[in-house]
């Protein structure tokens, strides 16, 4: 198992490296100079500096590479993303307060996703082919097909002119008000994971037709146990196990599916914070989430892959 | 002699319709929800190519004595805060649809194909850099990627194509580098290497003609997600730039205000977006189930 441990964070090493690299050409090495564009649109930011300052704070007046390495070994060292432009506090203390909340809304949604996708998947593949199985089936390609944009502004909408109701976009932290805070959260969490299950519902059917047909299970049918038992204990935990990568191939789909409906509902998180940037340009801010985003990912998917280790011992030996 | 030969020509009746024909029949006779998607989506094709003919208004064709009227006769999708018809801006929505859709989804396909299969084949150090390029791109949401694009290079759909294209095209080469790890040990292609055929040759004659029915499934399901992508970006004001009637932008921006007097404002758009996606993907899946067994049940 620690070899397995070891060899896993190994190869994140290239990926992050390439990941890093990936945000920084993004950013810096686009056709189209960046302060250009700040002070030709007369930007908040770049209003009361010249061009010189800017290219200084933003660490322009080097060659590319010294860029790179001198951003990287901030980053790495000292923890340092750099000052926001807009209102000159650091990007890291900024990210450490959104970052919990995206990972909170995204955390709901992705137990919203598994609540609805393994008990459907499960019937679609038990009642194979019937009607049950066909509308399961149509339905999650609906809401895979369904913007989630669209459902949160119909949730804004009608609800308040039918019956006078809208949903509650006054933040309130977890820590603050626990209660309060959930059932802001609840809304987009639902519709979020809604949006997730479909993917998540398909591969549960597919896994459990395939444990299904195995020997253990025919055994067990044949010793004349209860079709709960044999559907419960024998098939879905065999199947359950590549649903758990799935949770890692999703995040990219939970962080970015949560920036929409972070602008909807007002939630102060990653996505909002992203948001307001780009509306600022204030690039260090951009940077910051942009690399954190691609590395959160990163990190759950390791741990996705150690669990698979511990889940299903045959990866480990491999 | 000739009479056993002629008896040969004439038992073997062949079938007039020709491959296409043919697959119509299968799609209809084995997949009917798939087929009825599949006639929904050409009417979305026809609608967004003809749009100039079929809306009865203009895009932008402003009538202030109209504001926010709900549908009619007249205005089956209503009117929006400034006197526009709905209908007509959702015909023309379905333009922008398509010219976006088929263009970023056929980028992406196109390097899809290029990296799969230089990567599928030649495998080794090559392949090995690579898969680790395409594990740290495909780590950054696709919506987080183009959002940072477009902070740096400003909205507008060359570049909503090119990064959409780049994006899908290189997390989709995957899907084509796995076709080409099982096509390449084929015996046929043992034979070719043999022969001394050169790599190009292998590729384009060998490898690219049995890998198209998961590039056509590529294409197809890449369509549904480039549309729905757009249209998130849009919403968030960072698509198309307004005027212009993006699916996306029309739920957001001035109009969302006005949806509280003019409900319609939030639907037909809606509508639009999830029919046009939903019928695309169920056209895609049961392609997929026709064309290529494989890979059925995955995504």
């Amino acid at each position: 198992m620690q070899a397995y441990i070891a060899r896993r964070l190994l190869a994140l090493i290239p990926t992050l490296f390439f990941a890093s690299l990936i945000v920084f050409v993004t950013v810096r090495l686009i056709p189209g100079d960046i302060i250009d564009l700040m002070l030709s649109s007369n930007d908040i930011s770049a209003g009361k500096k010249s061009r010189e300052q800017l290219e200084m704070a933003l660490g322009l007046d080097q060659p590319m590479y010294l860029q790179y390495f001198r951003w990287i070994y901030a980053i790495l060292i000292q923890g340092d993303f750099g000052k926001s432009l807009w209102q000159n506090t650091p990007v890291a203390e900024q990210l450490l307060v959104r970052l919990p909340i995206t990972f909170e809304l995204g955390a709901l949604a992705l137990l919203v996703a598994l609540a609805v996708a393994i008990p459907i998947g499960v019937y679609s593949a038990i009642r194979q082919d019937s009607a049950g199985d066909y509308v399961a089936r149509s339905f999650s390609i609906l809401m895979l097909s369904v913007p989630s944009f669209w459902v949160g502004t119909m949730v804004m909408v009608f609800p308040s002119i039918w019956w006078g109701w809208s949903p509650d976009v006054k933040f309130v932290p977890f820590s603050q008000d626990p209660l309060r805070n959930l059932g802001q959260m609840a809304i987009p969490a639902i519709i979020l994971g809604c949006a997730l299950s479909a993917v998540t519902m398909r591969l549960t059917r597919t896994m459990m037709l395939e444990v299904l047909r195995q020997d253990y299970v025919r055994t067990a049918w044949a010793k004349g146990l209860d079709e709960k038992l044999v559907v419960v204990r024998h098939a879905l935990r065999n199947a359950l196990i590549p649903v758990v990568t799935l949770i890692g191939l999703q995040a990219p789909l939970l962080i970015g599916g949560a920036v929409i409906l972070e602008q909807i509902f007002v939630i102060p998180g990653m996505g909002l914070l992203l948001l307001d940037a780009v509306s600022q340009r204030d690039y260090p801010i951009i940077t910051g989430v942009f690399l954190i985003v691609g590395v959160a990912v990163m990190v759950i998917n390791l741990i996705v892959d150690l669990s698979y280790g511990v889940l299903d011992p045959k990866v480990r030996y491999r | 002699m000739a009479s056993i030969a002629d008896t040969a020509v004439t038992t073997a009746p062949r079938p007039a319709r020709g491959p296409f024909m043919r697959f119509v029949v299968r799609l209809v006779r084995e997949k009917p929800l798939g087929a009825v998607c599949a006639a929904i989506f050409m009417l979305f094709l026809f609608c967004g190519i003809f749009a100039d003919v079929l809306a009865p208004y203009g895009m932008n064709q402003i009538s202030p004595l109209n504001r926010l009227k709900p549908p009619s006769l007249q205005y089956p999708f209503g009117t929006d805060n400034l006197g526009r018809d709905m209908l007509s801006r959702c015909l023309y929505g379905a333009q922008l649809s398509v010219i976006i859709g088929f263009c970023a989804a056929g980028l992406a396909t196109i390097i899809s194909v290029v990296l799969g299969i230089l990567t599928g084949y030649l495998g080794g150090k090559f392949d090995l850099v690579t898969q680790r390029f395409v594990d740290a791109w495909m780590s950054f949401p696709d919506l987080i990627i183009l959002i940072v694009v477009v902070s740096v290079l400003g909205p507008g759909m060359p570049q909503i194509i090119a990064t959409l294209g780049l994006l899908l095209g290189i997390a989709g080469s995957r899907i084509i580098r796995s076709a080409v790890v099982s096509v390449r040990e084929n015996m046929y292609v043992h034979a070719a290497q043999s022969t001394g055929a050169s790599t190009f040759r292998i590729l384009w004659r060998h490898i690219l003609p049995n890998v198209m029915p998961p590039v056509i499934v590529l294409f197809t399901t890449r369509l549904g997600v480039v549309i729905l992508i757009e249209s998130g970006l849009s919403f968030l004001g960072l698509g198309v730039p307004p005027p212009a009637p993006t699916w996306g932008g029309m739920l957001s921006g001035a109009g969302r205000t006005f949806m509280y007097q003019g409900p319609w404002l939030a639907l037909a758009p809606g509508l639009c977006l999830t029919v046009v996606v939903y019928a695309t993907n169920m056209f895609g899946d049961a392609l997929r189930d026709l064309l290529d067994p494989r890979m059925r049940g995955s995504r």
